[in-house]
């Protein structure tokens, strides 16, 4: 299954991003083979709707499931609507996270924890 | 004649300066209050208000039994208000401008535009003065559209008097565009300066010309006036800060009433601008 992390560099070593929606990379993994694609977000400097442009970008690429600190309502609403499970307040390493996310560590985000704009700054 | 009063900071007396100017001025003068977040020049001005209009923006409507999710749409939109999920069109109606591209390029002719209120503009009078001004909704991003609404108000018959929202952003861009002058107000402070700089930058940038106005000119440091000088921007008015001035502003009542000798300097200021365009 593919998941994505957003990353703040391109290596399974790097720190998570805690932004969705203007991160640096998303790093999208598959979970059985750990086989990943990091991919520069090509929104990162985005005026406005990066959110839901993010969130189409994850469901263009089939991921399943987005693990990242913070997501805003627009990014929310998408993932959902894309049936893309969300997990948010993750931090540290790319690869602990995707362990911690094997072991079944985390729960589902049922709703968006920061609001519009969070990640401008 | 269009003369539209801005700042780059807010808080540094723009209303005060835009309602003073306004009703110091005699005959076929006509006010437009284009701060659509936080218009307040109603509380100085007094107008009576004779007729109210929504204000509405186009937006898309999806008609789901026409669209094949070919994602069209979301291609075209600049503002990455649509997403394309499976077989279903999301809309962000917030992040929507009303350009129409969705509907115009939609193969399926799917997308048909609907109405949506983003605020109101009301008219009135007070003093000789025609009133205009903008309500943004509460909760609502986009003011330009509602200041585009506000100008088409403008009566070239008139002096048209523009208060301005604070900032440099889209907002201001929208409310100061094609003024014939525009006057800057700040304060000789370094947060005034900083702002005062940007704003500065957005002006000449619509070679539009301006001036400014040091509101609280006593108070602060000497780096505004050095900075106007060195760019040789004119000084058009110095404010010196007085109590009662702060004290009748938070009561809503006019400079030129409290002391009568900043209308003939108003007024003098206008027939300045006038004869420099």
């Amino acid at each position: 299954m593919k998941i994505c992390v957003t990353s703040q560099g391109n290596t399974l070593e790097s720190q998570v991003d805690p932004r969705f929606g203007r991160c640096q990379y998303f790093m999208i993994i598959d979970t059985d083979t750990l086989e990943f694609t990091g991919l520069p977000n090509p929104n990162i400097d985005g005026m406005g709707g990066v959110g839901v442009k993010s969130g189409q970008l994850m469901a263009d690429h089939g991921v399943k499931v987005v693990l990242t600190g913070n997501v805003g309502p627009n990014a929310f609403q998408t993932l959902q609507a894309a049936g893309i499970e969300v997990i948010s307040g993750v931090s540290g390493k790319v690869n602990e996270v995707v362990n911690d996310y094997k072991q079944g560590r985390f729960g589902v985000a049922r709703e968006p924890n920061v609001d519009s704009k969070f990640g401008m700054n | 004649m269009i003369i539209a009063i801005a700042s780059g900071k807010g808080g540094t007396g723009k209303t005060t300066v835009a309602t003073n100017f306004a009703l110091s001025l005699k005959g076929g003068v006509q006010f437009l209050d284009c701060d659509v977040e936080e218009p307040n020049a109603h509380i100085f001005i007094k107008p009576h208000i004779t007729d109210k209009k929504e204000v509405f923006i186009p937006v898309p409507e999806i008609d789901e039994s026409f669209c094949n999710a070919c994602g069209r749409c979301k291609e075209v939109c600049a503002y990455n208000a649509i997403a394309v999920l499976g077989q279903k069109a999301l809309v962000f109606q917030e992040l929507c401008h009303g350009c129409g591209s969705c509907s115009y390029f939609c193969p399926q002719e799917a997308i048909h535009e609907v109405h949506k209120v983003i605020g109101h503009v009301e008219r009135g009078n007070n003093r000789g003065l025609d009133f205009v001004h903008g309500i943004l909704k509460i909760g609502e991003p986009m003011a330009p559209p509602l200041i585009k609404a506000v100008k088409r108000y403008v009566n070239s018959s008139k002096v048209t008097v523009i208060d301005a929202p604070p900032g440099t952003s889209c907002p201001v861009i929208a409310a100061i565009k094609d003024s014939d002058f525009v006057i800057l107000v700040t304060e000789p402070t370094p947060f005034g300066l900083h702002d005062f700089k940007l704003a500065v930058e957005v002006v000449k940038k619509l070679t539009i010309p301006f001036g400014a106005i040091i509101n609280r000119s006593d108070l602060g440091n000497q780096a505004t006036e050095a900075y106007c000088k060195k760019e040789e921007i004119p000084i058009l008015m110095r404010i010196p800060f007085q109590k009662q001035i702060a004290s009748a502003y938070s009561r809503g009542e006019l400079l030129i009433d409290l002391f009568p000798g900043y209308r003939q300097r108003f007024h003098r200021l206008f027939e300045d601008i006038k004869n420099s365009i």
